[in-house]
């Protein structure tokens, strides 16, 4: 069998070859780059599956407990949920942030200890998997919404104030980017959604109560209000453009907090495993 | 044999100069006929455009070429010579090359990169090949010279931005709504530019176009030139909600539209963006406009500084052209200065001794043992085929005196025997012989 680590290793191979592709394609305008980088993202996608399945055969479960694999089954996500918005709108500028924030989480991944720790009892049941899988699709579409939001930032400010500069160039319409962050958004808030009610569920199979404020449960509350907040202010005020991306980003912001901070800093059910070992 | 360039344009001779020179097509067949019949010109074609005119000769004596060519182009036209020859320029040989690889890719026009000269090229080659004074030479130069000009076009971004008012606000429209159908389009006023613009809107797919006018009568005429709706001028600040880009130039001297007519709007639209083009002076929208968040309002000097930024642009991808240039006319000029008899005899001669070895090594080592005398009689008996077969044609090349026969030979055998010495592949699309 392959070892784990040498998969791994070419899995972020493939994403950094997939990075320089898609940058190629933004920077030196050739689509026929982007056109590669997809197929690459796909051997990737591929590769980085087989790396959590030989994990799962090592700890018999899913094997998504440390940050080192979080942060890797986010990257997966990631690429994964590109390619099927990549079905759709077919731009490279935003291969352009997906692949090579997926380089960054692999990298991340694996400066972090990798220590593969038996499951839990508590996390050895079909909900486990059902959680994260939600929990972590949801953060990669608004990854890509917060991607789109911050492009559209910068082409809106060009427009704004004529800069007609190699970003400018770049860059696609704002109406397209406008899109994408909507797309995004409508994707990512039923997952959070999911997320959320499949670990509730899940808190009332273990320990007998659904909610139990863990910082945890109240930050994914706290963005999972912003979300909502933002995608109703869509559907009924006609928010759209820079307000909209501005408050995606921000939104994020948070979600990134829920999803590192509180597990680093607070104490919970949360808490990566790697890090309560003693 | 060698190119010869002599011609003047746009940047050596003003427009009075120009049009005198100008070659009428009614005219250019005569006067091919008169320049194919210089001493010294073996081939010739006339380029004449509104910005240049340039005679293009092969000729093996480019020298007497060049003289003959400039005197023709004086007495043509009637004009002194002391007047004419300070405008003109003459290329030869490479230089003749470049320059009119330049010019075919468009690196030599007025607005860099324009298309239009690639056309007119063609049908300047066009009538060469239909009164026959374009032979060998010129035939494989200028499909040299039109493959070289797709090559920039498609390896550079020369051609790839607007370069007129008009179509730079088509192009800042593509960068806010991705596609422009299903796009509503106002006139506001009836300025020419803004016609203009209006028109590449409509042929780039806008689905819309509505018109007001403080003169219903000329509102409703462009109306029905754009199959478009025309709206009254006291009440079109009622259809702004329906507008996604608004073109404006009347002759008012206050604001037509005011930040707060456009605020409601936005608010109606549900902050749907909004592009408008304000191409009076004085200006029709209220410059506060650009504040608002939906609305991307460009004036005249905004529009001419996408202009600007383009044109820079160009001249950065010809950088780029020029080094395409530089190759291709490297390649070209191989081609030309081998297509003489001693070089192509020597080359071929090569080619087969290099057989004939390879062949003989090839039996002598499956034969096994030889001895001295046998080995000597396979060899010499292999050389004399080689004579045999070389002896006619290369006869016959030294004998060829009639310069396009010989050319066209050289060329053959060139090609057949795929001697290294041979014409740059050739990738040149196919072209309608007239």
């Amino acid at each position: 069998m392959v070892p784990v680590n040498l998969l791994f290793a070419a899995t972020t191979l493939t994403y950094l070859v997939a990075s320089l592709l898609y940058l190629t394609a933004m920077i030196g305008k050739r689509e026929e780059a982007g056109r590669l980088g997809r197929w690459v993202l796909l051997l990737g996608i591929v590769l980085h599956a087989a790396v959590f399945a030989v994990r799962h055969s090592m700890v018999e479960g899913t094997p998504v407990t440390s940050l080192h694999e979080s942060l890797s089954f986010f990257a997966w996500c990631l690429v994964l949920l590109f390619l099927l918005l990549d079905l759709r709108f077919r731009l490279s500028v935003m291969g352009a942030f997906a692949a090579p924030s997926a380089l960054c989480l692999m990298i991340f991944s694996a400066l972090s200890p990798d220590v593969v720790v038996p499951l839990s009892p508590v996390l050895r049941t079909w909900l486990f998997p059902v959680h994260i899988s939600f929990a972590f699709l949801g953060n990669a579409a608004f990854a890509l919404a917060f991607g789109a939001g911050v492009m559209y930032l910068i082409q809106d400010r060009m427009l704004k104030s004529k800069r007609f500069n190699r970003i400018y160039r770049m860059l696609p319409s704002i109406d397209v980017l406008d899109r994408v962050n909507y797309t995004c958004l409508s994707v990512g808030f039923p997952f959070m959604t999911l997320g959320i009610i499949s670990g509730a569920v899940w808190a009332n199979m273990a320990w007998g109560s659904y909610w139990s404020w863990d910082p945890k449960e109240t930050w994914a509350l706290i963005t999972w209000f912003l979300y909502a907040g933002l995608l109703h202010g869509r559907l009924t005020s006609g928010w759209r453009g820079r307000r909209a991306a501005f408050f995606s980003i921000v939104a994020f912001m948070f979600l990134l907090f829920t999803f590192l901070g509180v597990s680093l800093f607070f104490d919970g059910y949360h808490t990566f495993e790697a890090f309560s070992m003693p | 044999m060698n190119i010869v360039v002599v011609g003047l344009s746009h940047k050596t001779a003003p427009v009075e100069i120009r049009e005198k020179v100008a070659f009428e097509p009614d005219a250019i067949a005569a006067s091919l006929e008169d320049l194919h019949a210089l001493s010294a010109v073996s081939e010739a074609m006339i380029v004449s455009t509104c910005n240049r005119v340039e005679l293009y000769a092969a000729t093996t004596d480019p020298q007497q070429a060049c003289t003959e060519l400039k005197r023709y182009m004086a007495q043509s036209h009637g004009i002194s010579a002391d007047v004419l020859y300070e405008h003109l320029y003459s290329y030869a040989c490479q230089e003749a090359v470049r320059h009119v690889l330049r010019v075919t890719s468009s690196l030599d026009s007025m607005v860099v990169g324009e298309p239009q000269i690639l056309g007119q090229m063609k049908t300047a080659y066009g009538y060469a090949c239909e009164h026959k004074s374009a032979g060998l030479v010129l035939n494989r130069f200028m499909h040299k010279a039109f493959s070289v000009a797709k090559r920039v076009r498609t390896e550079t971004a020369i051609a790839n931005s607007a370069v007129s008012i008009s179509y730079a606000a088509v192009e800042l429209a593509r960068k806010i709504f991705d596609s422009l159908e299903s796009k509503t389009v106002m006139l506001v006023g009836a300025g020419e530019m803004c016609e203009l613009a209006a028109k590449h809107f409509v042929r780039c797919g806008v689905s819309k176009v509505l018109v007001t006018n403080r003169t219903f009568s000329r509102a409703e005429k462009l109306a029905e030139t754009f199959g478009g709706v025309a709206v009254n001028f006291a009440n079109f600040r009622e259809q702004l909600h329906r507008v996604d880009i608004l073109l404006s130039s009347t002759g008012s001297p206050d604001y037509v539209l005011h930040a707060a007519d456009l605020k409601a709007a936005c608010k109606l639209r549900r902050y749907q963006p909004m592009f408008l083009i304000d191409i009076a002076v004085p200006r029709d929208i209220d410059p506060a406009a650009n504040k608002i968040d939906s609305i991307y309002l460009y004036d005249v000097d905004d529009l001419q500084g996408v202009v600007q930024a383009n044109l820079k642009e160009r001249q950065k991808e010809a950088i780029k052209a020029e080094q395409i240039i530089d190759e291709e006319v490297e390649r070209f000029h191989d081609w030309l200065s081998n297509l003489t008899v001693r070089p192509t005899i020597v080359a071929l001669r090569k080619q087969l001794e290099e057989v004939r070895q390879k062949e003989l090594q090839k039996t002598l080592s499956n034969l096994g043992t030889l001895n001295e005398h046998q080995r000597k009689a396979l060899d010499a008996m292999s050389s004399a085929i080689v004579n045999k077969i070389l002896h006619h044609p290369t006869r016959l090349l030294k004998q060829l005196d009639c310069d396009d026969d010989k050319l066209r030979y050289l060329d053959a055998v060139q090609v057949l025997f795929d001697l290294s010495l041979q014409a740059p592949s050739d990738d040149a699309e196919k072209l309608p012989e007239n």
